[in-house]
């Protein structure tokens, strides 16, 4: 008999807790166990099959992922570790292929990887007393020629996403088919990628199944106003390509060249999976008020299932079916699912837009309208029997929640009809200031839509968990944790209830062990002769006994910053990585990057890197970004041998883990290419002779080029240098991690020298004024390109004592830490205390 | 059997580990983290973040809690709880200190 079956039978005879199964790890069913779990943790076995490869996250929040707004991990809903927690069995990158009712099992296969390698993983089957379908919608494909083209996608999940930020990298034209919500926030992803975006509607005016035609019409302005192109009533006949696609042509006979298409057109009940099982099908899963299926032992929500008739595409209702099947589960036989109207906003910033209910014309219906035109204002209201039935918004949508309310509550506005466009500031013709506004909703008022979470559930933990923050308020109640777009009201609850007392835009202060911003601390530290970080918390009223992980590192800097030579690091107050000199990996190994000048090395260092590498079986070495070499995965008792090692053959630490110089890049120059036109190489290896060792907020780091051409790329560094003919352009403010800037010219000069005193001078003054971990890019925008121009360029007896004050700390910061820990110092860092593994056999 | 009446073994004396630092110990199975506190009280978990077991012993002590270095998890060194939204915790042993030195439950060394 093959295993699989020995284990049910032993499951089956071990087993007293019911197994519930779930297919699809989505948004609606990740609801639903958050609330089982909450009332009955230990009711149910949990197994749940996700065909994507890996946790549950926001779907919602897929559009800041493509526009860089946000990273994947910060749209996880549920890691890895609540899964352990809850004692949920998670099957990634598995998905359903069968439903066998009769011997209540479910199999799955793994997916291939995105690359198109099988899995060798068998098939897994699990038995189940309780089973969930929630498999979600496909995306629509129109099956016009070419639509099976490499480079057509659709947007859905998250590999999507990927896929169309590495076609974004290209820069080129992006066709987007489809200018509803889902389309248009591809689109300005795209755009905001660098990518020439053309969207292409079939119908006269965009997202019309939520807007009217009037506010289609100004969302187009907008969207063109953004530089992204719109064609309306216009029909894609075929898609172009060899091999890959190269562009769209519709109806009209218009070409769009096209090196990413993406079809947003609409979505449909994923259902085969219950169909083949016999469960009954509609448009999509049939389920009824509890969320079961034709199987009273199956439920099925979120966007497969259809209830009351309908389907749903916004996940308010889809976690009011998650509620409903939770307490079905645990035996509340009277929890039900009711549908309710659903209200949509635009997530793309700088759009204000909002839409609720129905508002087609029709012979019982009233409408009121305003327009102001100056402030890009329009609103509408649709009415039937003094009630109102929908709500467009465009501009300023602050009063959407409290329309939809109305709407949803069935309020009869006949009393404040006169008023009542102007929104809820003037109903009754009493202006409110926005805080009363927000006082006079009532308790059970959807707040977040998202989350479905009502005023009086916000209020109720502010008031009751003692809430102060927008970060606390999201942490406990979940409001504003998903799109965000209602945070402005979860501000106005903060600021009613606890008055002064919250107040957002004050000083941002440095963490929660002290009300003092950034700024007021380093201001002290000088002002009050502040000279270690036990006696600042005394001085400054810490409220913790000895701070907390974000104030100690940046209090350390600070001091060093401040009295060179005379401060004591304290290394108890560093993280990790600038603690022990190498940069920690994710399972406790560690990395070790040299120093390789000017990225220049020789037949030495390569030999001896090797050589280590043999020695101590480094298990990967690879060329970084930074024109050096890093070994990975070094044990954390080998790092001062390998130091030793790398310091016998004349290497030293590249601190490539520290708020500190990094790299300088360079690219050949005079040495050799036949465009040079100074030593840019010898520049580079002068700049970073010079300047390595200094530790500074954030990190730092330099490239020269030599001739505009810019090989090395210094146009995107904190500081970065052009040679021309005549001299050196020196460039600041650079970035290109999390967010991509080109640098600002800081000025020209004519002589290396200068160029170096320009350059030290400027990270003085980055030094000084810079807050803990704000790169130089940052710092520049919050004091102002031209003050930093002034003080560097212009006034040349500043930039004289500027560059004084840092050649004065590089002295005492030159000091190799590999080879000072490979002659032992904190010896006790890269030993454990002690070893009790030999203690059974003494025992 | 109370923690009072078990037999203790000598781990090392308290000055080996850093103030408001931690060093660790090797047993059979796994790791444990000794940390030593501000005001010289030691603490003993198990060297795995309940998070994505990220090393404790290399993350910012501070008050009785450390920060792991992966993912910023603040983790109780009492209870060995997650503090604040996060929800997890790591295992945590019993410590004595007399006259300076530190001692583990004997049973630690060969615990599962
Ligand atoms: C090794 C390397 C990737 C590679 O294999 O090439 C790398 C590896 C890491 N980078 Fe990087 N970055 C590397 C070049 C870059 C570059 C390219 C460059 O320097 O030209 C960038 C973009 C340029 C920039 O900085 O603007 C880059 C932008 C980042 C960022 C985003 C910083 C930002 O402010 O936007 C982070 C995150 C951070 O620092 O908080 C980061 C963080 C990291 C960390 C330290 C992540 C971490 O905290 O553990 C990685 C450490 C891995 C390790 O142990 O080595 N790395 N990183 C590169 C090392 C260069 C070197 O020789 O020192
Ligand atoms: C880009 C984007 C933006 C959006 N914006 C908003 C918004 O602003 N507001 C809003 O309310 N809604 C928005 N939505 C819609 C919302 O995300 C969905 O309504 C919601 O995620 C649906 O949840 P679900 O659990 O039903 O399905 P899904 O979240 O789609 O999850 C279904 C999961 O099941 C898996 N699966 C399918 N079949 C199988 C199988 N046989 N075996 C195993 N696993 C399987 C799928 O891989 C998928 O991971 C947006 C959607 C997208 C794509
Ligand atoms: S090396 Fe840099 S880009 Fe790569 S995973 Fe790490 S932080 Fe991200
Ligand atoms: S492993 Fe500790 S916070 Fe992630």
């Amino acid at each position: 008999m093959c295993s699989f079956v020995c284990w049910v039978y032993a499951k089956m005879a071990s087993h007293a807790k019911q197994r519930l199964v779930v297919v699809g790890n989505g948004m609606a069913p990740g609801r639903a166990l958050e609330r089982l779990f909450e009332t009955a943790p230990d009711a149910y076995d949990v197994t749940i099959f996700n065909a994507e490869p890996r946790v549950n996250y926001d779907r919602i929040m897929l559009s800041p992922v493509l526009s860089g707004d946000k990273s994947f991990e910060e749209i996880v809903i549920h890691g890895d570790a609540w899964y352990v927690k809850h004692g949920v069995a998670l099957y990634k990158g598995a998905k359903v292929t069968k439903i066998d009712r009769a011997a209540r099992t479910v199999t799955a296969e793994f997916v291939p990887s995105r690359s198109g390698q099988p899995s060798l993983q068998p098939p897994v089957t699990v038995v189940y007393d309780k089973l969930i379908v929630a498999t979600g919608s496909n995306p629509i494909i129109i099956p016009v020629p070419g639509h099976d083209l490499p480079g057509v996608l659709s947007y859905r999940d998250l590999d999507d996403v990927e896929a169309m930020l590495l076609a974004a990298r290209s820069r080129g034209n992006a066709v987007v088919i489809g200018g509803g919500l889902l389309g248009l926030e591809a689109a300005a992803g795209l755009q905001a990628q660098g990518m020439d975006v053309t969207v292409v509607h079939l119908m006269p005016t965009l997202m019309e199944r939520q807007l009217d035609p009037a506010a289609g019409h100004l969302l187009q302005r907008a969207i063109e106003a953004r530089g992204i192109k719109v064609m309306t009533r216009a029909n894609t006949k075929s898609i172009a390509g060899k091999g890959r696609v190269e562009g769209v042509e519709l109806d009209n006979g218009t070409r769009l060249p096209a090196d990413l298409v993406v079809m947003a057109v609409g979505i449909r009940p994923n259902m085969q999976l219950a169909k083949e099982a016999g469960i009954t099908v509609n448009r999509g899963i049939v389920v009824d008020a509890t969320m079961r299926t034709s199987d009273p032992d199956i439920f099925a929500l979120g966007e497969c299932a259809e209830a009351d008739g309908q389907v749903f595409g916004l996940v308010a209702p889809l976690y009011e079916m998650a509620n409903t099947a939770a307490a079905q589960l645990v035996g509340d036989a009277a929890a039900s699912f009711k549908s309710s109207a659903t209200a949509t906003k635009l997530k793309v910033t700088g759009i204000n837009l909002y839409s609720a209910g129905d508002f087609a014309e029709a012979k019982d219906r009233e409408e009121i309208v305003l327009r102001d035109a100056t402030r890009g204002v329009y609103r509408r209201l649709v009415l039937k029997d003094n009630r109102i039935i929908g709500a467009v918004m465009y501009g300023d949508t602050s009063d959407g929640p409290w329309f939809f309310d109305l709407l949803k509550r069935g309020v009869d506005v006949a009393d404040m009809r006169e008023t009542l466009i102007f929104g809820q500031n003037y109903a009754g013709g009493i202006p409110l200031d926005p805080a009363a506004a927000i006082a006079a909703l009532p308790d059970d008022a959807e707040i977040c839509g998202c989350n479905g979470v009502c005023k009086g559930r916000i209020t109720g933990a502010i008031a009751g968990l003692g809430l102060k923050s927008l970060d606390e308020v999201r942490a406990h109640t979940k409001a504003s944790a998903s799109c965000g777009s209602c945070t402005g009201l979860v501000e106005q609850l903060l600021k009613a209830q606890l008055g002064d007392a919250y107040n957002p835009a004050a000083v941002q202060p440095m963490c929660g062990c002290t009300d003092l911003g950034h700024d007021d601390v380093r201001r002290l530290i000088v002002a009050k002769e502040l000279r270690t970080i036990p006696q600042l918390m005394q001085e400054l009223e810490w409220k913790t006994s000895c701070g907390c992980a974000k104030c100690r590192p940046a209090l350390n800097y600070y001091m060093i910053c401040s009295w060179p030579g005379e401060y004591v690091d304290d290394s108890q107050s560093r993280f990790i990585n600038e603690r022990v000199h190498a940069n920690i990996q994710k399972d406790g190994t560690y990395s070790v990057v040299p120093r390789m000048w000017g990225g220049q090395t020789s037949a030495k260092e390569l030999r001896a890197i090797a050589d280590i590498v043999d020695k101590y079986k480094i298990p990967t070495v690879k060329v970084t970004g930074g024109q050096r070499i890093d070994m990975l995965g070094v044990a954390k008792e080998d790092l001062p041998g390998v130091w030793a090692d790398l310091s016998a053959a004349g290497m030293v630490s590249g601190h490539a883990y520290a708020k500190g110089l990094r790299t300088v890049k360079t690219c050949v120059g005079t040495d050799w290419c036949r465009f040079g036109t100074q030593d840019s190489t010898g520049l580079g290896v002068r700049l970073e002779k010079f300047m390595w060792g200094s530790w500074t907020p954030a990190k730092v780091k330099l490239a020269v080029s030599g001739c505009p051409r810019n090989c090395a790329e210094a146009t995107c560094k904190d500081i970065g240098v052009i040679c021309i003919e005549s001299g050196y352009d020196i460039h600041f403010a650079g970035a290109a991690g999390l967010e991509i800037k080109g640098t600002e010219l800081l000025g020209h000069v004519a002589t290396e020298k200068e160029t170096i005193e320009v350059i030290g001078a400027l990270t003085q003054l980055y030094r000084e004024q810079g807050r803990y971990l704000e790169r130089i890019h940052k710092w520049a925008k919050r004091v102002g390109f031209d003050t930093i121009r002034q003080q560097i360029m212009e006034d040349g007896e500043r930039r004289r004592i500027l560059y004084d004050r840092f050649v004065f700390s590089q002295q005492f910061a030159q000091n190799d830490p590999w080879a000072e820990r490979a002659n032992g110092k904190d010896a006790h860092e890269f030993t454990p205390v002690a070893d009790l593994t030999l203690r059974e056999a003494a025992e | 059997m109370s923690a009072l009446d078990s037999p203790w073994i000598e781990v090392c004396p308290i000055d080996s580990i850093p103030l408001r630092g931690c060093r660790v110990v090797r047993t059979r199975h796994m790791q444990i983290a000794l940390f030593r506190t501000a005001s010289d009280e030691v603490f003993a978990l198990d060297n795995r973040c309940p998070h994505k077991n990220g090393p404790l012993s290399e993350g910012i002590v501070h008050d009785r809690k450390v920060t792991c270095p992966l993912h910023n998890w603040v983790i109780s060194l009492e209870s060995g709880e997650a503090t604040g939204a996060d929800k997890g915790s790591t295992r945590s042993f019993p410590v004595r200190l007399d006259k300076g030195r530190v001692y583990l439950e004997a049973s630690v060394a060969t615990a599962p």
